[in-house]
């Protein structure tokens, strides 16, 4: 059993798939010759073909839409953006006419859009952004956010072979630091709207995805020498919310922290925290508190860049207040 | 030769057509026009539920274009904008269909979801707009790009008004259409107004073709209310697409003769301007030649107006009585899984 990185699961999952699936193509900006920007795509070219591996203009609207147009007729397109920063210059795209298309007009839209985000990487404002919250508000679309090698396999996987438009995000700081051990040859699916209880706790709950996982799991490790017993869920898909896993972990801790990378003011937090607080009121022993970034753009220097974004610090400390409430 | 004078002397039938075809383009002209009044009288009585936009003057180009496609089940594809009624009656939509859109019925193709001429089907080959001008060239990039993939001999056509060549959609989807050489045929509908937008003031160049030639398409400008001129012209486009030769576009001049949508009252277009569009309608124009050519005669295309004068009656007995959708559709179908949105918690309390 060889140990992989979490680029390698991706790799791996996206392979499989075009290996399995005939209808599978890869289109994005210099994911073929070249292998994308962080490889993820090395050796596609050479294995599948430049008709099935797309070197496209840099035109992530056109990138999109040309998949949408290819998904109405069987394919299965998965589109890259270079980073998930530049998903924004197909928003219009994604939820105008891909996230509407079943719903209006009956038209089958099975494309996956993948790509890395994340911040902790000196990025900058344009190659670090998190950019669910925009397409959460979207009905039509699935939102998924791997945090383990395994997931990042198997929800490639499952979203490719979705019969719905799933943005698929890529946490490139995980990319190469996280390892796991994967056998081979075993068919992973994650299902999507499922989460994944990352760490069984008894006081408090911290409901988080992506990078934040691991670093929510090292606050755990911390508060445990303390006395305080942590339970981390990993949320894995972030549209639809896995409500039930959500529910399942507040009324059994009865205190809830959110944790995510992405800005504060109409961030998942809030709508998680609407759920709980319609759902599991009476269930709750304190506030529901948030760690987020900071509300402002990501910057450059790692001085700011650490200031704004959430560190592992920071969920401990919330997490020892909250536990004390 | 005696007892025929009409056929020796009619000038050969351009294009390649036969004389069943350019009745058959007649047909189809009079069929958009008709409907289209219907539509308006329909709008008139409040049945139409929401805005009502006509074609009028440009019915000659979208028939035409639409007429030089290959059609049936699983053949050539278009993508038809608001004002390209013609083309979509031409790759099989029915006017029933139409008719039921704009009246928000639960038995038109899209169940009172979108309106007017947003619907499509795969199958004969139609993928309906999306209100954002330009989107569906990039749609239509993967839809051709398919038939590419697919080594299908077949080929897609969309159209975009002068002033959605505005839009960063179109610039994008054109040219990656381009780049990949997709079997894609560009219809660019110069109609002088966008809303109430001038071309001057949307692009600097003259011609809508030279924006094409930018990214290395060939394209040609045609007469756009000579029918037979837009027919021949994208014919030979949609052959070269097959062939494989990449994208082509076709600039249709035309004139749009009716404000934005029923309620403009086009008081910003100077009145002499309409009236000499007006003396340059399509489809009297197109009839002229049918006549004067000797391809028809005056009772053959005044059957033709009364056949589909019936078909429009018909369509809309069967149709205007029906009921809207019920309020509960309106949950299912956002995604494959789940199959519905949830019903919200307020809407079962008691009052």
């Amino acid at each position: 059993m060889a140990e992989i990185t979490f680029l390698e699961g991706l790799r791996q999952g996206l392979r499989e798939e075009m290996e399995r699936d005939d209808r599978v193509f890869i289109l994005g900006e210099d994911v073929g010759a070249y292998g994308g920007a962080f490889k993820v795509t090395e050796g596609f070219q050479k294995q599948f073909g430049e008709a099935r591996v797309i070197d496209t203009p840099i035109s992530e609207a056109a990138i999109v839409g040309a998949a949408a147009g290819a998904a109405h007729l069987g394919m299965r397109p998965v589109a890259e953006m270079q980073f998930i920063d530049f998903i924004s210059c197909a928003y219009d795209m994604l939820t105008n006419y891909v996230a509407t298309a079943r719903y209006r007009a009956g038209l089958p839209t099975p494309i996956v859009v993948r790509g890395p985000c994340g911040g902790y990487v000196r990025g900058g404002p344009f190659h670090s952004q998190n950019p669910e919250a925009a397409f959460l508000h979207t009905p039509g679309l699935k939102i998924v956010y791997p945090s383990t090698v395994r997931d990042a396999k198997g929800l490639i996987k499952a979203a490719i072979r979705d019969d719905d438009p799933v943005l698929y995000l890529e946490h490139k700081w995980l990319y190469r630091r996280i390892k796991e051990q994967i056998p081979e040859g075993e068919e992973i699916l994650t299902p999507i709207g499922s989460a994944r209880l990352a760490r069984e706790g008894r006081d408090l709950s911290v409901i988080t995805y992506g990078a934040t996982v691991w670093k929510s799991l090292e606050a755990a490790e911390t508060l445990e020498r303390e006395g305080v017993s942590v339970e981390v869920l990993d949320l894995r898909t972030l549209l639809p919310l896995d409500d039930e896993a959500i529910l399942r972990t507040v009324k059994k801790t009865n205190k809830v922290l959110i944790v995510h990378e992405d800005t504060r003011t109409g961030g998942l937090a809030g709508e998680i925290t609407a759920r709980i607080n319609e759902q599991a009121f009476e269930w709750l022993d304190g506030p529901i508190m948030r760690v987020t970034a900071h509300d402002v753009p990501l910057p450059y220097a790692p001085t700011l860049e650490d200031f704004v974004l959430p560190q592992t610090d920071d969920i401990v400390t919330a997490a020892r207040w909250l536990a004390s409430y | 030769m005696p007892g025929s004078p009409s056929l020796t002397t009619s000038p050969p039938i351009p294009a390649g057509l036969s004389r069943d075809q350019l009745l058959e383009i007649y047909r189809f002209l009079r069929l958009t026009r008709t409907l289209e009044e219907r539509l308006t009288a329909l709008y008139k009585q409040s049945k139409v539920i929401g805005g009502l936009f006509r074609s009028l003057g440009q019915e000659g180009e979208s028939v035409a274009s639409a007429y030089a496609l290959e059609r049936g089940r699983n053949r050539d594809f278009l993508s038809p904008l608001i004002r390209n009624l013609g083309s979509l009656l031409v790759m099989g939509g029915r006017p029933v269909q139409i008719l039921r859109q704009y009246m928000a019925k639960d038995q038109s193709p899209t169940r009172g979801r979108e309106l007017n001429v947003h619907f499509g089907d795969l199958e004969m080959g139609f993928l309906g707009q999306i209100s954002h001008l330009g989107d569906m060239v990039p749609v239509m990039a993967g839809i051709t790009l398919t038939f590419k993939m697919r080594r299908e001999p077949r080929v897609g056509l969309v159209y975009i008004g002068d002033g959605a060549t505005s839009t960063g959609t179109f610039h994008e989807g054109l040219n990656f259409a381009a780049v990949q050489r997709c079997p894609l045929v560009v219809i660019g509908e110069y109609n002088g107004y966008a809303y109430s937008t001038t071309p001057d003031r949307q692009f600097a160049v003259k011609n809508l073709a030279d924006k094409a030639k930018g990214y290395g398409i060939p394209a040609v400008t045609v007469d756009g209310n000579d029918v037979l001129a837009v027919y021949e012209a994208t014919k030979y486009a949609v052959d070269r697409a097959r062939m494989g030769k990449g994208v082509h576009f076709v600039e249709v001049k035309t004139f749009r003769r009716k404000g934005h949508a029923e309620h403009d009252d086009q008081h910003y277009v100077p009145k002499e301007e309409l009236e000499r569009w007006a003396a340059d309608d399509p489809i009297d124009r197109y009839r002229r030649r049918l006549i004067d050519s000797g391809w028809a005669e005056e009772p053959d295309l005044a059957d033709i107006d009364g056949d589909v004068r019936e078909e429009i009656d018909q369509a809309t007995d069967a149709c205007v009585a029906e009921p809207l959708p019920p309020p509960e559709s309106a949950l299912p179908g956002v995604y494959a899984h789940p199959a519905a949105a949830e019903r919200l918690w307020f809407r079962s309390l008691d009052g």
